[in-house]
Order: structure tokens, then sequence, then C-alpha cells
């Protein structure tokens, strides 16, 4: 019976199990849902052009990037910005170079092969920049995070990475909103953030505000679109053959299938005057 | 190789002349072409041409992904993305790698519960299922290397809590650990050699293989009644017929790996391994990947680590000896009722196993919340318990006692016998001839 008995609670905790918290005090991420989710999804061209920019004008400010390059920005599946708009993007940026026929280094505008510019030479200047807390570096952020938990729940919703940076970005409790409680547990120079994985007190204060950045689309930049953006930005980032995956993936199964079909056919006739 | 008589014919000079030197075409003919199979075999038969074909993938992946990879400490997580990130199709290859592994554990464990739910592994088939144990057991060691090349937060942290459970061995612990790291923690030497082995062992498994096969063209397939083949009337040649077949489950399979591959390629992995390895930041859950889970489980279980090391190593190793622990003469679980609802339950309990192996061992089973340490409650560790003691009394009690104390069900005559009992039921009654 005991088998029994654990069986029905296994099987009662699979269910259970979709909305459990992480901790104490924390919170799964926000269900957002992105353009880019499911089989069919694909990223929106204009959203991650948005997104670049808040990264750029927002996030770079602390945050590396160092598996990105500019040229990615043009390559078919991403925001897919103009060559030309790439080169003038890498050219507005200085990046060091050399040493040179005379042993120096030097620095020259960016190229579009060039990678994203890292805000800090090293982890320990980007500590020593910001209270002792480490950026960390953005490249696989929405892959290495989860949004949630759950057998179940990640097979049919996703491990959530977009969802837990967009929480994290628009999760924050302002202060004056904070009880007596965590009022006296908080840390010095640190924020309350729900979303936080290692919560939920987190070194970055609240990265963005109304109208921070002024979209060249026309949208208006609310704290919501613009984190919403970033996301989808980050998750392309993360994986950028998603799209190039999922057209294959179609192809591949369809293929399969029809040759299943003709295996099938094959076996029944080759099988018929056997029994 | 021996079992059947080849009936091949050089057709013209060039076949004859090659064949007085080397008869290979007589073999292929013999065993591949000609191979007299029970033709009652049902598609959990396939699982074994399913896994040759993932063997033979992972192979291929493998060694295009070994031209891009790098194995050093410092460059080996941006070598996996750079893979994933300007190699041509890289993506391809790696998620196919990776979800391979999972797939190829999938197969396994399909193949070897059909082995236990048929009695495959009873005389004469003994060595054939030893064989494939000791296959299960160098296949476990490359999945395990393999998960350590990526160089992730996961990665290095499986590593080191794996290896540091050679130190409970006695009086050698420590210098078998020395040894698989390379030094005295885990660090590029340890990536080396891991990478070196992860090479190696696959091909390992290669020769394994054939010898499996040979085992099984000396004494036959088993097939779902569990009686042996009678005469020529109970079989058919392996081609056409199972050559088709098996082709048809093959691209069945690969049509559920693609779905993976393609649609959920990062599911079967952890998120935290894309971290890049950190030696000063331990990750909150450790947790080996899915198909090592029921032994994590049964690892943690017993309280003492040498214990629990020599728990683990038995609940594998007891495999070997598993024709010997099941009493019963009648092969087949379909004539053998009260096995048949045992080896369910040990199926199921394997999975409970698997979920136990999968959460911090003193939160509630299946939940994330910690459990109160001072009184009773259902933890990954109290079910973790619960299940290994259960995995070990089927194989040392139940399996035992089950074949002196069951009575099992009449065994038709012989496979043509099952065959047309179940094709043509009025005819069941009629004796065979």
């Amino acid at each position: 019976m005991t088998i029994l008995k654990t069986l029905a609670i296994a099987a009662a905790g699979l269910v259970l199990s979709l909305g459990a918290a992480q901790a104490e005090g924390q919170k799964t991420a926000k269900d957002v849902s992105f353009s880019f989710e499911g089989p069919f999804g694909q990223f929106d061209r204009a959203q991650l052009q948005r997104g670049y920019k808040v990264y750029k004008e927002v996030c770079s400010n602390c945050h590396a990037m160092h598996l990105m390059s500019f040229r990615n920005l043009s390559q078919p599946g991403g925001p897919e910005f103009s060559e030309e708009q790439v080169k003038a993007l890498a050219a507005s940026f200085q990046v060091q170079d050399g040493p040179n026929n005379d042993g120096e280094m030097f620095e020259r505008p960016g190229l579009p092969s060039d990678r994203f510019p890292s805000p800090f030479p090293n982890e320990q200047a980007a500590r020593a920049a910001n209270g002792g807390a480490y950026p960390p570096d953005l490249s696989l952020i929405t892959k290495s995070r989860p949004g949630w938990y759950g057998t179940i729940n990640q097979l049919i919703n996703g491990i959530g990475g977009p969802q837990y940076v967009y929480s994290v970005l628009t999760g924050y409790t302002p202060d004056d909103q904070l009880t007596e409680e965590l009022r006296k547990e908080q840390p010095e120079g640190k924020y309350h953030n729900p979303f936080f994985a290692n919560g939920p007190w987190i070194g970055m204060g609240p990265p963005l505000s109304d109208d921070q950045v002024t979209f060249d689309d026309g949208t208006a930049g609310s704290v919501s679109q613009m984190a919403r953006d970033v996301s989808a930005f980050l998750a392309w980032a993360a994986e950028p053959k998603m799209e190039e995956r999922k057209r294959t993936g179609f192809m591949v199964l369809i293929f399969l299938g029809v040759l299943a079909l003709l295996l099938y056919l094959s076996m029944k006739k080759v099988w018929a005057k056997v029994h | 190789m021996s079992g059947h008589a080849s009936n091949y014919q050089p057709k013209s000079a060039f076949a004859k002349w090659f064949h007085e030197r080397l008869p290979i075409m007589d073999m292929v003919q013999g065993q591949a072409l000609d191979f007299p199979t029970p033709k009652n075999l049902n598609y959990f038969w396939t699982f074994g041409g399913i896994l040759a074909v993932m063997l033979v993938i992972q192979i291929i992946t493998g060694v295009v992904l070994v031209m891009h990879y790098t194995p050093h400490v410092d460059m080996a997580f941006n070598s996996v993305e750079h893979i994933m990130r300007d190699v041509n199709s890289g993506w391809l290859l790696r998620y196919m790698h990776a979800n391979g592994a999972s797939m190829f554990f999938i197969a396994v464990y399909i193949h070897m519960f059909r082995g236990m739910y048929y009695g495959s592994y009873k005389a004469p088939r003994e060595v054939l299922w030893m064989i494939g144990v000791l296959i299960y057991l160098v296949m476990m060691a490359t999945a395990f290397m393999g998960y350590v090349l990526p160089w992730g937060q996961m990665s290095f942290w499986g590593a080191k809590v794996i290896t540091n459970l050679f130190s409970a061995i006695p009086f050698f612990g420590e210098s078998i650990t020395t040894l698989l790291w390379g030094g005295y923690s885990v660090d590029n030497p340890t990536l080396n050699r891991f990478f070196s082995l992860h090479f190696l062992l696959p091909f390992v498994i290669a020769g394994l293989v054939i010898l499996h096969i040979w085992a099984l063209h000396v004494v036959g397939n088993n097939n779902p009644t569990g009686v042996s083949v009678k005469g020529p009337q109970d079989t058919v040649p392996f081609s056409p017929y199972y050559t088709v077949k098996d082709a048809f489950a093959i691209v069945i399979f690969l049509m559920f790996f693609a779905l993976w591959v393609f649609f959920a390629p990062n599911y079967l992995g952890h998120a935290v391994n894309y971290q890049e390895a950190n030696p000063l930041v331990t990750p909150a859950h450790i947790v080996p990947e899915w198909y090592f889970l029921p032994f994590y489980a049964i690892l943690r279980a017993i309280p003492d680590k040498l214990g629990g090391v020599i728990a683990m190593f038995a609940s594998i190793l007891i495999l070997f000896v598993l024709p010997w622990l099941d009493t019963s003469k009648v092969r087949s679980g379909n004539y053998r009722p009260i096995f048949r609802q045992f080896f369910w339950l040990f199926a199921i309990n394997c999975v409970i196993l698997g979920f136990a192996g999968s959460g911090a061992p003193d939160s509630y089973f299946m939940s994330h919340e910690a459990a109160p340490p001072d009184q009773w409650a259902l933890t990954y560790k109290l079910v973790g318990q619960i299940a290994t003691a259960y995995y070990f009394a089927h194989f040392l009690v139940i399996l035992p006692l089950l074949g002196l104390l069951e009575t099992p069900k009449p065994l038709p005559a012989s496979i043509s016998d099952a065959v047309l009992a179940e094709s043509h039921p009025s005819a069941a009654a009629v004796p065979a001839e």
C-alpha cells in the first residue's frame, strides 16, 4: 500500500508543483507571452530592434554581452538591421586593437566583426563599480535562468527565461511600499525584488523608468514595453538560430513523416503473407 | 558466428574469388539477411535497432563536434557557444548530440525493461544479457563524462560530486580521486582526461555491441511468448521482414527525437549549465541528468557516504546476477500473472526513484518547500529510501520467491500456435499437428 500511496502523492505533487514557489519571499516569473513561443513562434524584428536599443542605452552601462558581435545584428533570424546600419553602429564605438608594428596598442572605430564592447575590463572592476555586486554577462541570460519549475510546467510553458528577465525588470517593490519588517532587513544599497533568483535583495537598482528610451518607431517607452522588448532581444541573443531551427524542424518532420508512411505501407505488404 | 548456416552462393567470378579470401558476404547473407527470427516479435523488439542507430548518430555528431570544440577550462564553454553561433548547423549538431544522449537512454531503458518483462535474460541468454548490462555501464560513464565537457556550472559541480564519491572507498579512495582529477581538484587535467575518455568509450561500446549481437546470433531472439523456436514454421528471415519493420520503428523514433531537438532542445538539460563553470559559486541544487536520477536517489537514500556509494553501484551490478535471482522457468511475463503486476510496480518504482533524485532531500516530495526537520514528513529523501528498499526487494525477495510460489498460465505449444490463436481465436482449440 505504501507504494500506491506514494504514487497518489506523486501524482498529486506533479499537478501541485505547477504553481509551487521557489523559496520564501520568492515569486515565479510573470507569465507574459512573447511572439517567439511555441513551435511556430518567430521573433518580432521591430521588437528586437527596440530591445537592442534598450540594451545599448541602459543595460550595456553595466552588463557585457561577450558572445555577441555587431555583425550578428544583421544576420537572418535576428533584429536584421541593414549592413549599413550595423557598420555605422559598430563605428560609433572605439575599440582597442593592436599591437601595431611599433608594439603599441591603439584605438580604432569598431567593425561589424568586433564583439560588443564590455563596460568593465574585468570582474573586479565591475564589482568595484557596483557596490560589490557583479552584473552578469547577458549573452545567455534567458537560457541560464528559469522563470519557473515543474516537470510538466516547463514542458508546456518553456523554462521561462525571457519571462524571468521581464519579471525582474518590472518586479521591484518601490521603496515607499516596503513593509516595516522588510525595511529592517534591507541590506545597504540593495533593492527589494521578489523575482530575483538569489533574492529577494538585488544589487541592481530599478534600471528602467518611463520614457527613458525613445524608440525610433514611435512606440511609447513605458517600463513594461522596454522590459518586454529587451527580454525578447536577450532571448534572441541567447538562441540566435531559433528561427532556422524551427524551420528545419518542420522540414525534417515532414520528410520523416512521408518516409514513415512509405515504410509502413512496405511493411504491411511484406508481412501480408505471414501468419 | 554459429546458429544458422548461410545459403550464400557467389554469383560472379570476382565474388567467388573474394569469398575464398574473405567470406564476409557469406556472413552478411547468413547473419543479417537470412537470419531466422521469430515471426511474432512486437515493437518492443525494434529498440535494439533503434539503439544501434542512436550509437551511430552519437558517434558521427560527436566526431564533428570535436572538430570545433576546445577542451580547456578557459575556452571549453565559449567553444561550445562558438559551435552554437558560428559553425554552420553547429546548433543542430550540438542539440542532436545532447538530446541524442537522452534518446539513447530512453531507448536503452525500454530495451532493458522489455528484456525484464519477457525474461530475455534467462537461459540460454545470460551472457547476452550480461554483455548488455556492461554496455549500459560504459554508456553511463560515457554520458557522465560528456556532460562535463561544456564546462557549465552543472558540468563542473556534477563532476565534483560524482568523482568525490570515489573518495569514500577505504584505503584507495583518495588516490582514485586524485587519479580521476589529475590533481587535487576538478580542473583542466580533469576536463582533458574526460574528453579523451569520452571520445574513446563510444568505440568500446561499439565493440561490446558486436559481442552483444554475436551472442544474440548464437542463441537467437527471445519472443513475446518466451517459448523457444521449434522449427522453420516459427521464424521468418530477418530481411525483408524485420529490416522493414525496424526501419519503420527507427523513423518513428527519429521523429520523436526531432521533436526534442527542434522544438524543446533545452528542456532535458539544466538551465544553470548555460552559466560557465565557477569553482567559487555552488549552484543551489546539484542534480545529474534525468537518466541518472534513480541512481542518485539510491545514493542519497543511505545516510553513510560509503554505504550510499555501495548501494548505488550494487543497484546496477545486481542486474548481472538477475538471470539467477529469477527462479521461474517461464520466460515471458505474459504467462506469469503475478510477476506481471510486480513488474509494473517495479517500473513505477523506478520512475518514483527518478523523481526522488530530482529534488532537495529535505523538501516535501514534489515540492520546493522545505520540511520541518524535527517532525515526520514525506520528503524526497524518505520517498527515495522507501523506493530504494523496494528496488532491492524486487530483485532479492520478490523475484526469487515468485518463481517458487507462482503458478504460471499454460504456455502455447509453439510460437506458431500462439500466433494462430491470436489471429484466429476459433482455431486455438485445435491441437497443433
